[in-house]
């Protein structure tokens, strides 16, 4: 009997240590998923870290090869959100393309650690004369891209 | 005409997995070993129908018979030719037939193998068998048909991902899937047992060296993946806890708790409940992974097409876990192991500790991978888990487990004396001891890698010790050279020495992964024509790009010469790749690597400056200490397992083996 009790505090202990480490783990690596226009809702900071995606606006890519500063305008078509990065494009990275980047949100402006891109065997960058209903379905493959992703 | 036929042989398989099945349980219930040869004799047309099927893929996609969606999909005229057949696992109704093929295959292997064997048991697992392989030939006639068409026919089709056009593609999925099919064998074995009620450790003894294969391919396959992502993605990284690498990770955990559980079992007589439960989880997370990536639920880098699929492998995985565990409750009475612990620290204790931990730690990853769909269920918010969660779960769970890899061979079954752990822990622990201090001050910003590092030393030293110790008796008595000692050593019990080996490579791996995580440097710069940047040792010169066209793609590469403190090194040229069939860029990073470290160039931009005419190279610079060891782990670890597996010459050595 004395064994037995022994077994248990034992095991206590180790599932306890066990779930210490996963909430731990989890406080610190939860990353929220926001659109544009969420964020916009939310005011001009927002605590955490976040990963926002939509579309890349056309126009809106300004990139300096020599301080390798990397601006561009993340939108959903009804917010617009600046978006700043240190770094080269990524591979994939376009206007009127898709993108999800993630960073900071502080006064306005979202601080992109990193932008990511989505290795699919479907990917294929929409035509030149894409249609509005193929924009469409591409924003939603975008959405779904809330997983992680590098 | 191929998608008719190719549907045809697909259905008349389903058909034959159906017999088969049916064929074997009856072969069981009557005790008719003719009805079992029949089964026998289905394995092996199961075996020619799925290569028959995938050779009909292969050639409708060397033929480029765009009527196939597959095909239309998957390759395009400008496909060469080496890649058109490897697309035969590209993409996702074609790594179905390649599973499917694994699966016929080990079931035929099995059945042949111990035709005339184990009687009582054979039946069942034959029935296991067929029920998988009719399930992954109803996928694909169903919801995943490799032949299904495509109206209008496309002029061309969209060609193979430019990521998976890549040498190393060839070996990833093949060798991971063997490993995930693999497990069917002790699966399968496990079911028969409980369904027979033979619940001596029959099945354990058995399936032992199908255990050891299927986890050696599963690491091997997460390995070349590691490999592949370094090597061919490009940025820099091996592992990014990606939901895709948690699916294929989680069995290789579990998978890993069953290999040491299992000994308990034969040794001693315990853990029956555990081993049956560890295994019918291992094959359940082979199936959970499928699931996982293929429905869609959860995204990733690699998001595979979504389809139907998913709910298949959900319902399937229902019935494999609903079954199970019903045999196994029903079967708990009289399932009580014999034997219980003697003394807290013992080689008992060791196993039971790497077991909690190993499936603890599997636990995590499960619960870190499936974590942003509970969120999104229960709280309606989108999140994701990223790599620091399961980094900082996993390392002080490794640090456990490389301490028990060092001590848990050497602490004597059940009961360990005080003195007996000074003796055999001092020297090892001194070495420990010793590696940290050195290494601390180097790794002062990242102590826990340090620890790692004086654990890893712990387990290699613990290793050679108890190599040196058989050694030195056998030479002692028997008289033998030291390396003959070794060899004969090895040879006498060889699951004992071999399971030593994998460790080492474990080791090994363990050591390349904490140091090029902990210490790596890295550096992205815009260069001119003729300036440098220096990254750690090296010294990289921008002379100057080039472009070329090639077969399917055009090519711009940035000369750089490279300097390792004064010394010239050679001449590297990463490149970004721009296909024509998709107008997509891709850059494609080169590696120059030593045992030190490796330097990897990856060309994130490439233009020509307007106002002077010169060229303008950005490029990301990474030196990554010890990622080669990494690979030479995977090698030591082929080592070990081959000298596990080998056959024993003498029938006789199953006692001297359960020793180990």
């Amino acid at each position: 009997m004395k064994g037995r009790i022994k077994y248990v505090v034992a095991g206590a202990v180790v599932l306890g240590a066990l779930g210490f480490l996963i909430l731990g783990g989890f406080r610190e690596a939860v990353v929220y998923f926001v659109t544009p226009s969420e964020l916009s809702a939310r005011g001009a900071s927002v605590p955490g870290a976040l990963r926002l995606g939509g579309m890349v606006q056309r126009g809106s890519v300004h990139w300096d090869p020599k301080t390798l500063a990397l601006s561009f305008a993340v939108t959903d078509g009804k917010a617009t959100i600046a978006v700043r990065h240190t770094g080269a494009p990524p591979d994939l990275f376009g206007e009127g393309r898709g993108a999800v980047v993630e960073g900071q949100y502080a006064d306005g402006v979202f601080q992109a650690k990193q932008i990511l891109a989505k290795h699919s065997e479907d990917y294929h960058p929409p035509a030149k004369d894409a249609t509005a209903a193929q924009k469409q379905d591409l924003y939603k493959t975008l959405e779904q891209q809330k997983g992680t992703a590098r | 005409m191929i998608a008719t036929v190719g549907s045809f042989v697909l259905f008349l398989g389903l058909v034959l997995s159906l017999y088969g099945a049916v064929i074997s349980v009856l072969a069981g219930r009557r005790d008719r070993p003719d009805l079992l040869a029949s089964a026998r004799r289905t394995a092996l047309v199961l075996v020619a129908l799925t290569l028959l099927a995938a050779g009909l893929l292969i050639a409708a996609l060397v033929n480029l018979d765009f009527s196939i969606r597959y095909v239309a999909n998957n390759t395009s005229r400008g496909t060469p030719l080496y890649y058109r057949i490897t697309g035969l696992w590209g993409a996702l109704e074609g790594s179905i037939i390649l599973w499917a093929l694994w699966l016929t295959g080990y079931t035929a292997l099995v059945a042949w193998r111990y035709r005339g064997a184990h009687r009582e048991l054979m039946p069942t697992v034959l029935a296991v068998f067929f029920t998988a392989c009719a399930f992954f030939f109803l996928v694909m006639t169903v919801p995943a048909n490799p032949f299904a068409r495509v109206w209008p026919v496309p002029a061309d089709g969209r060609g193979l991902n430019v990521l998976l056009e890549d040498t190393y593609m060839f070996s990833h999925p093949p060798v991971l899937y063997l490993g995930f099919v693999g497990f069917t064998v002790p699966y399968a074995f496990a079911i028969a047992s409980l369904v027979t009620g033979r619940l001596t450790p029959e099945w354990v003894i058995i399936t032992r060296r199908w255990t050891v294969v299927a986890w050696y391919f599963l690491s091997l396959g997460n390995i070349l993946g590691a490999w592949w992502s370094y090597h061919v993605l490009g940025w820099g990284g091996y592992w990014a806890w990606d939901p895709v690498e948690n699916a294929a990770i989680m069995p290789w955990i579990m998978g890993t708790a069953f290999l040491h559980s299992v000994m308990i079992q034969e040794r001693r007589g315990m853990l029956k409940v555990w081993n049956l439960a560890l295994i019918i989880l291992t094959f359940s997370l082979t199936l959970f992974g499928t699931f996982l990536t293929r429905s869609g639920v959860i995204s990733s880098v690699h998001a595979f097409s979504q389809s139907s699929i998913g709910a298949y492998f959900l319902a399937f995985l229902g019935l494999v876990l609903v079954v199970s565990l019903s045999l196994l409750v029903w079967r708990s009475d009289q399932l009580r192991g014999h034997g219980e612990l003697d003394a807290p620290v013992c080689r008992e204790s060791a196993f039971l500790l790497n077991n909690v931990v190993l499936v603890g730690m599997c636990f995590a990853v499960f619960l870190g991978t499936i974590f942003p769909l509970l969120a999104e269920l229960v709280r309606g918010v989108k999140v994701s888990v990223g790599a620091p969660f399961f980094n900082q779960v996993s390392i002080p769970l490794m640090a456990i487990l490389l301490f028990l890899m060092g001590a848990g061979p050497l602490v004597a079954w059940r009961r360990a004396t005080l003195d007996h752990l000074r003796r055999i822990l001092l020297r090892p622990l001194g070495l420990a001891a010793l590696v940290g201090v050195a290494l601390y001050p180097v790794g002062r910003d990242y102590p826990a890698a340090v620890l790692i590092f004086a654990l890893c030393a712990f387990v290699l030293a613990s290793v050679i010790e108890e190599f040196w110790k058989g050694a030195r008796a056998r030479q002692r008595i028997m008289g033998e050279p030291l390396a003959v000692a070794v060899g004969s050593l090895t040879r006498r019990n060889r699951r004992r020495y071999g399971g030593l080996v994998v460790h080492v490579g474990v080791v090994l791996l363990v050591v390349g992964v904490a140091a090029s995580s902990g210490f790596s440097r890295e550096r992205e710069v815009t260069l001119h024509q003729g300036e440098a940047v220096d990254v750690g040792r090296y010294h990289l010169l921008f002379q100057g790009l080039d472009a070329a066209r090639e077969s399917n793609h055009d090519r711009i590469w940035a000369n750089v010469a490279v300097t390792n403190q004064g010394k010239p090194v050679g001449e590297m040229q990463p490149a970004r790749k721009n296909y024509l069939a998709n107008n997509q860029p891709i850059s494609r990073a080169v590696m120059r690597s030593t045992l030190r470290d490796d330097l990897y160039v990856i060309l994130t931009q490439a233009d020509v400056d307007r106002t002077t005419g010169t060229h303008l190279a950005t490029l990301k610079v990474l030196v990554r200490p010890l990622v080669i060891w990494m690979w030479i782990g995977g090698l030591v670890l082929t080592l070990g397992t081959v000298i596990a597996v080998w056959p024993d010459r003498r029938p006789s050595g199953v006692d001297e083996e359960a020793a180990a």
